[in-house]
């Protein structure tokens, strides 16, 4: 069985969690406790009979449920006979963008909520070119709430339109579109009586039988070292296992590879883990590595094939999601988190900062706000080796700290020009 | 392309996730309950580490009503791996009078371990603890981080998490503070048990269906035991049962269940009809039971 990664987004009562209520709910994935403490709150809001509110499956904390919004991504884990689900519930409040792009950074598929009776919006349009720009490769565009415009197809037509002429300026692969009332259960799990124009698939069908496109670049051998193994023992004396995660692309015992920063070239004599023998790994497995010859490797380095050289930088463009609500500013100083490698970094210059109603770049712009989009150009106090993260997400993402908070402030997304 | 099953995914996430504490923090611990979860995330780490020694002790915090049988689990465990292993007691803490011991029929020390776990965690400069929950349990556990900030309170600050890309783990901290860690956040109970059985894990014999004496109380089994109080309206009965969760013997309620091998567990739990929570007294008492517990420092 394989897994999708998906999150649902859309503005503040397009009915995000209510759909993915109304899909665990039809497809059998709720349990009888889980059930009866839905129907209990159900009673509490002043809900008649037995009718539920699904959204209270997945709004979790209690200032949520008071509330009836949602402030943090929830995950919800479910499987059909087809295939494992995570789902990413984000939160569609401005305010909370963040926390969107926290659910929206795994994602392979990204689902769009736009409720029919307002059509598309600038949060449609923000956390459709948010996930554009984190490389998510499939969209699902519900077009939720049908129920409330009379399942009308005109109506319907008008919204794809609407999104098409939108989405021509961002970086979407596929889109699909489906009109849905999350409510009533319409094309969500079962096919809907009440739409015979729409021709296609109900959504979970769709989920359970759209290709996945990985995320995982399988072409680019590339390894970093997160911790060093060294027994220290008797019967380990001399063993050296480098531990990390294949970021992209595959390696077996025999492999001819360059350790970076050290820039020395050596073989690899072992592949394992747990001390057991692989003896070949490949993305996003973790192994441990062993090699020919003494080489200096700590935390943070780099381990790549020599015909497949990454982009070896000490400056570097980036897209970037502006996180925190401090802002970001031209010549402010950052730490900058490469995976398991942490750096000094400053922001050169603001290249520019897209406009959210346009999507045009914006340049002379002194600062990036919370929740801005935009160009950086980064100078770091160490060499990192990259790709474009368009080519491989793994290699191409990084985070920004903040060196007085600690806080995570940014989502990287580094950019190599050919 | 090789293919990978869902289980090698899951396993490589918790690895990687584990070898980010190793390799960011000082001094690391792995929250040791007895329990399934941190079993299996014992065997996560030995993968991820041997032929080295686990760069962290095994964390127990001891409510004094355990389960025999999980101590002694407990203890041939870390003497069969070589682990460190360090116990905070809930009776220490009872006795240093930083917590009241609760009475009366639904009297249970769970509540108290937050507080046990707090000072175990000063005590030793603790700057990461590793727990195995999953995010699958219960709505609160659905929304954490995986590397999970706790102020110098201990509190878990549900409004205030840190953004988490990717597969990049933010681990820095000041002084006092730390992080809790959950490499099998992704997990279900089922993954857990299909995970269990490939591996060949070694469980407690709690988990399997046994004989036992039992308090039926508001429509939950308890183990009969020393630790709970009865009163004339609790009948004792002996029953064919297995736990879903192991915690303290005072808030874990056990299944009738003829389970006695991995695989019927497994096959018993698709056709369970409520969830693993469920069996646990103390996510009853509210809503938000486990999102307040979280905010004061608990597991």
């Amino acid at each position: 069985m394989d897994i999708l990664r998906f999150l649902t987004a859309g503005n503040v009562d397009d009915g995000k969690s209510t759909l993915i209520g109304r899909m665990l709910y039809d497809s059998h994935a709720l349990l009888e406790d889980q059930m009866q403490a839905i129907a209990r709150a159900s009673k509490n809001k002043g809900l008649s009979g037995d009718e539920l509110d699904l959204s209270l499956i997945t709004d979790g904390l209690r200032d949520e449920r008071q509330q009836g919004i949602t402030i943090d991504v929830a995950y919800k884990y479910f499987n059909t006979p087809k295939r494992k689900f995570i789902i990413a519930d984000t939160p569609g409040h401005v305010q909370y963008t963040r926390n969107m792009v926290t659910g929206a950074s795994n994602c392979q598929l990204a689902i769009i909520l736009i409720d029919a009776r307002h059509g598309v919006t600038e949060q449609t349009r923000r956390h459709s070119y948010i996930s554009a720009l984190l490389g998510i490769p499939h969209f699902v565009v519900c077009v939720n709430k049908m129920d409330l415009v009379d399942y009308s197809q005109a109506r319907f037509e008008e919204i794809v339109e609407d999104y098409r002429a939108m989405a021509q300026s961002m970086p979407v692969q596929e889109v699909t579109f489906i009109p849905v009332s999350a409510l009533k259960g319409d094309n969500v799990v079962k096919p809907s009586g009440r739409m015979p124009w729409y021709e296609g698939k109900p959504l979970l069908q769709h989920l359970e039988e759209v290709p996945v496109t990985d995320d995982i670049n399988y072409r680019l051998t590339r390894f970093q070292v997160q911790y060093v193994i060294r027994p220290k023992d008797d019967r380990f004396h001399d063993y050296r296992g480098y531990a990390g995660r294949m970021m992209s692309g595959e390696l077996k015992a025999g492999d001819t590879v360059m350790v970076y920063p050290a820039g020395m070239v050596t073989t690899v004599t072992g592949i394992e883990l747990g001390n057991r023998p692989l003896n070949e790994t490949q993305a996003p497995m973790s192994a441990t590595l062993l090699l020919a010859d003494d080489i200096d490797i700590s935390r943070g380095d780099y381990i790549f094939k020599p015909e497949q050289m990454p982009a070896i930088v000490n400056e570097v463009e980036a897209d970037i999601c502006w996180l925190d609500q401090k802002p970001l500013m031209q010549g402010g100083k950052y730490w900058l988190q490469h995976h398991s490698k942490k750096i000094q970094c400053k922001v050169e210059h603001i290249v520019y900062k897209t406009d959210i109603h346009s999507l045009q770049p914006m340049e002379g712009q002194p600062l990036l706000a919370m929740n801005d989009i935009g160009r950086v150009r980064l100078r770091l106090a160490e060499e990192l080796c990259i790709d474009d993260y368009r080519i491989n997400r793994a290699t191409g993402s990084a985070i920004l700290i903040d060196p007085n908070t600690y806080n995570t402030v940014a989502a990287v997304m580094m950019r190599v020009d050919e | 392309m090789k293919y990978f099953d869902y289980l090698d995914y899951l396993e490589a996430e918790a690895i990687h996730i584990l070898r980010e504490t190793a390799g960011q923090f000082e001094r690391p611990a792995l929250l040791f309950s007895g329990g399934k979860d941190s079993i299996t995330l014992v065997h996560l780490a030995l993968k991820a580490f041997r032929p080295g020694k686990l760069p962290f002790p095994l964390v127990h915090i001891d409510t004094g009503h355990n389960f025999p049988e999980a101590i002694a689990f407990r203890d041939a465990l870390v003497e069969k791996i070589g682990a460190d292993l360090v116990v905070g007691y809930v009776q220490d803490s009872i006795d240093q009078g930083k917590v009241v011991e609760p009475t009366g029929k639904y009297a249970s020390r769970n509540a108290l371990q937050s507080v046990t776990l707090l000072d175990t965690i000063q005590a030793h400069g603790f700057d990461a603890c590793i727990g195995g929950a999953r995010r699958d349990e219960e709505k609160a556990r659905a929304k954490e981080r995986i590397f999970s900030h706790r102020d110098e309170f201990g509190q878990w600050q549900p409004k205030k998490q840190r953004p988490e890309l990717w597969n990049i783990y933010n681990g820095s901290i000041r002084k006092g503070e730390h992080m809790r860690v959950f490499p099998i956040s992704n997990w279900t109970e089922l993954d857990v048990w299909h995970y269990i059985l490939r591996e060949g894990i070694e469980l407690p014999s709690l988990y399997f269906a046994h004989r036992r004496e039992c308090i039926l109380r508001d429509g939950q089994l308890l183990a009969n035991s020393d630790f709970i109080y009865k009163d004339e309206q609790d009948v004792i009965v002996e029953k064919k049962v297995r736990f879903r969760t192991v915690g303290d013997m005072t808030c874990t309620a056990a299944v009738e269940s003829e389970a006695e091998t991995v695989e019927q567990v497994i096959e018993e739990i698709k056709a369970a009809k409520t969830t693993e929570r469920g069996t646990r007294v103390d996510d009853q008492v509210s809503e938000a039971a486990m999102e307040d517990r979280k905010k004061q420092g608990y597991f």
